[in-house]
């Protein structure tokens, strides 16, 4: 826990660092017509700087040896977040629809070790459904890859 | 002045389209109520881009009724999973899940149904007669006025909020400079874009909303390990009528809890914090305490009542003053900016029939909501015996498609992902989410309210305290600021410390 407030502090004092940095180089004074653009960022930076600076200080005098996060934990999160990640980069190549299919079938498959029938029906029941929901009847366009194209969509 | 009103409301509320409307929302809340990872917020969050062709009216409808059926589904799965979906549903766990085991299910849900009608019901009474005043005196605030009120909203999180002040601060910091990033409106300057053209547009509160709470509530609940041990509903007709019987011995607790629900309701991240305060009453004044905790119909009672009037009460600054009461309320304003309409007072002279409509509605809806919630309980508690490895890849894949939605853009759909991450890491470390979200939904306005107050004061920060609204207003927003401070001192003048609930906004 300790490990995980201090490097998260940290990290927001680094970005309210570079929004210092942006604040001051567009201008945090008066300008005729009023405060320029810098102003509210500037002070809400400085007073967030200031505010995690005093939380790494508690984090760090805070010795109470809770685990952030065991094995065990990251590695079912990492389960369900790299498969993610990868059906999101696919929609860039095939489309959101075929990346779903794909991606809940692989995820049904390995993680739940569910039976074919019921991977190929729900991988491809779902996507088909959510398409006539969305592009059909609330009229919404998804990304949408060579399948679709072919398909005349 | 108000009769009319109201009439010509139910007259736009009970047309057979926005009665569907009601009936598909409370449908959709139940089920994303019911669901681990779904909330109202990011539900609603995810079906906005569909009502963008509705006319407005039908569109907040839907979306206040995927609100009232959320409050509905947490209910549901607090008394018989022992999981409360919604943080206001932690309370329900303490009494609700020893009744079910104890086989008496079906009358702590039907004890939970209506005491959330019944707090509901008392909210909106007092919506439509308090909005319209509300927004009478909100006409007359100035731009100071508007920035006390907001500077108000938020320190409540930081005075009210329970947990680490500091974090709610930093929460509140990070959502107002994520609203700076983009274009400046007023100056037309680019701020915090480092020449990335794909930074211009800044980052919408829909996707911070969907990656915030939908998926790193995933990832908080697979880390937890799902696992659902459900009891069975017991629910029918004989139950509802037997536990109706017996409901009206508790009135007292009905009107305490509505009352404690309104009031803390109607400021921000008040329905948690308003559920267990209700149910410490109860158990204070109830002759059976002994009994709280072990299955007693009354530790149902209070907090279900006192959650849902809070949660209708956070309608309230968000029709009246253009102020979300909750992060879902938020997202409901952020939807009537998209739909071309200007949150605030000016609503009520400017948009009487959306106003009125959306009143009105809330009697309907709220009516609808119960009757569908007592018919369909099995329906939707079957929803959590869907197998964890369909449910978790089905809420990652909606909450793509309604990232996507908000702009066609890809790139939403990885920020919604890096929101993700951060709201599990946040809620980890106790950094709340919903003044985040808040923050960055208000943060436009904050400025520019910010803004023309020290152009009007020639840049001293006095405005806000030597004008006769904003000075009382100012002031109590300065003084939650600093209770946190004087809290510890004030305990131990008194000496020893009163046990505290710990409550965490959300």
């Amino acid at each position: 826990m300790r490990a995980a407030e201090l490097v998260t502090a940290s990290v927001l004092i680094f970005l309210g660092g570079i929004v210092l940095f942006d604040a001051v180089r567009i201008g945090v004074g008066w300008s005729p017509d009023g405060p320029r653009s810098g102003f509210f960022p500037f002070w809400l930076a400085l007073i967030m700087v200031i505010v995690c600076g005093v939380i790494l200080v508690q984090a760090a005098l805070d010795h109470r040896g809770k685990s952030f996060v065991s094995r065990e934990q990251l590695n079912s999160v990492l389960k369900v977040l790299w498969p993610a990640t990868a059906a999101v980069a696919l929609m860039h190549f095939v489309g959101l629809y075929v990346a779903s299919a794909l991606y809940m079938g692989f995820y049904m498959r390995w993680v739940g070790r569910h039976s074919w029938v019921a991977v190929v029906a729900i991988a491809l029941g779902i996507p088909i459904g959510s398409f006539l929901v969305f592009e059909k009847w609330f009229l919404v366009p998804m990304p949408k890859g060579p399948l679709e194209q072919w398909l005349g969509y | 002045m108000g009769i009319e009103n109201l009439i010509l409301g139910f007259h736009i509320a009970i047309t057979p389209f926005n009665l569907f409307m009601a009936v598909v929302g409370i449908l959709l809340g139940t089920i994303i109520g019911v669901l681990p990872g779904l909330g109202g917020a990011n539900g609603v969050a995810i079906l906005l881009p569909v009502t963008f062709t509705m006319p407005p009216t039908s569109a907040i409808i839907l979306l206040t009724s995927i609100y009232w059926g959320a409050l509905f589904g947490g209910a549901i799965t607090s008394i018989l999973f022992n999981i409360p979906g919604e943080p206001w549903s932690v309370a329900t766990t303490f009494d609700g899940y020893p009744m079910a085991r104890q086989g008496q299910g079906g009358a702590a849900l039907t004890a939970a149904f209506t005491s959330s009608f019944v707090g509901a019901f008392f909210s909106i009474v007092f919506i439509t007669f308090f909005a319209p005043l509300l927004a009478q005196i909100a006409l007359r605030f100035g731009p100071p006025e508007i920035f006390a009120i907001q500077f108000l909203t938020f320190s409540s999180f930081v005075g009210l909020g329970g947990g680490n002040p500091l974090k709610s601060l930093v929460s509140i910091l990070i959502g107002f400079i994520l609203a700076t990033v983009g274009l400046d409106i007023v100056t037309g300057q680019l701020r915090l874009t480092f020449g990335i053209t794909e930074l211009m547009r800044g980052f919408d509160f829909i996707i911070a909303v969907i990656g915030l709470f939908g998926i790193g509530e995933i990832l908080l609940s697979v880390e937890e390990g799902l696992s659902f041990q459900g009891t069975r509903t017991g629910m029918n007709l004989r139950v509802v009528l037997d536990t109706w019987k017996i409901l009206p011995r508790y009135w007292r607790t009905f009107v305490r809890s509505s009352f404690i629900g309104f009031w803390m309701g109607f400021k921000p991240g008040g329905a948690t914090p308003a559920s267990f305060m209700s149910y410490a009453f109860a158990k204070r004044f109830s002759k059976n305490a002994d009994r709280f905790g072990k299955g007693e119909l009354e530790g149902v009672v209070a907090p279900e009542t006192a959650a849902h009037a809070a949660g209708v009460a956070a309608m309230l600054p968000m029709i009246t003053l253009g102020i979300p009461g909750s992060p879902t309320a938020a997202v409901m304003l952020g939807g009537l900016i998209i739909w071309g309409l200007q949150p605030g007072p000016l609503l009520f002279k400017e948009n009487p029939d959306f106003v009125w409509g959306l009143i009105a509605s809330m009697y309907t809806g709220n009516i609808i909501g119960v009757l569908m919630v007592l018919a369909f309980v099995p329906l939707f508690a079957a929803i959590l015996r869907i197998p964890f490895a369909i449910l978790t890849p089905l809420i990652v894949v909606v909450c793509a498609i309604g990232s996507y939605a908000v702009h066609n853009s890809m790139l939403d759909i990885w920020y919604m992902l890096i929101f993700g991450v951060v709201g599990y890491v946040f809620k980890k470390l106790d950094y709340p989410l919903a003044p985040l979200v808040l923050a960055l939904v208000l943060g436009d306005m904050a400025e520019n309210a910010l803004r023309q107050s020290l152009i009007m004061s020639q840049g001293s920060l006095a405005i806000f305290f030597n004008r006769p609204i904003a000075g009382v207003i100012t002031a109590v927003a300065v003084f939650f600021f600093i209770l946190p401070i004087i809290t510890p001192w004030w305990r131990k003048l008194k000496g020893g410390s009163a046990p505290t609930v710990q409550t965490s906004h959300n």
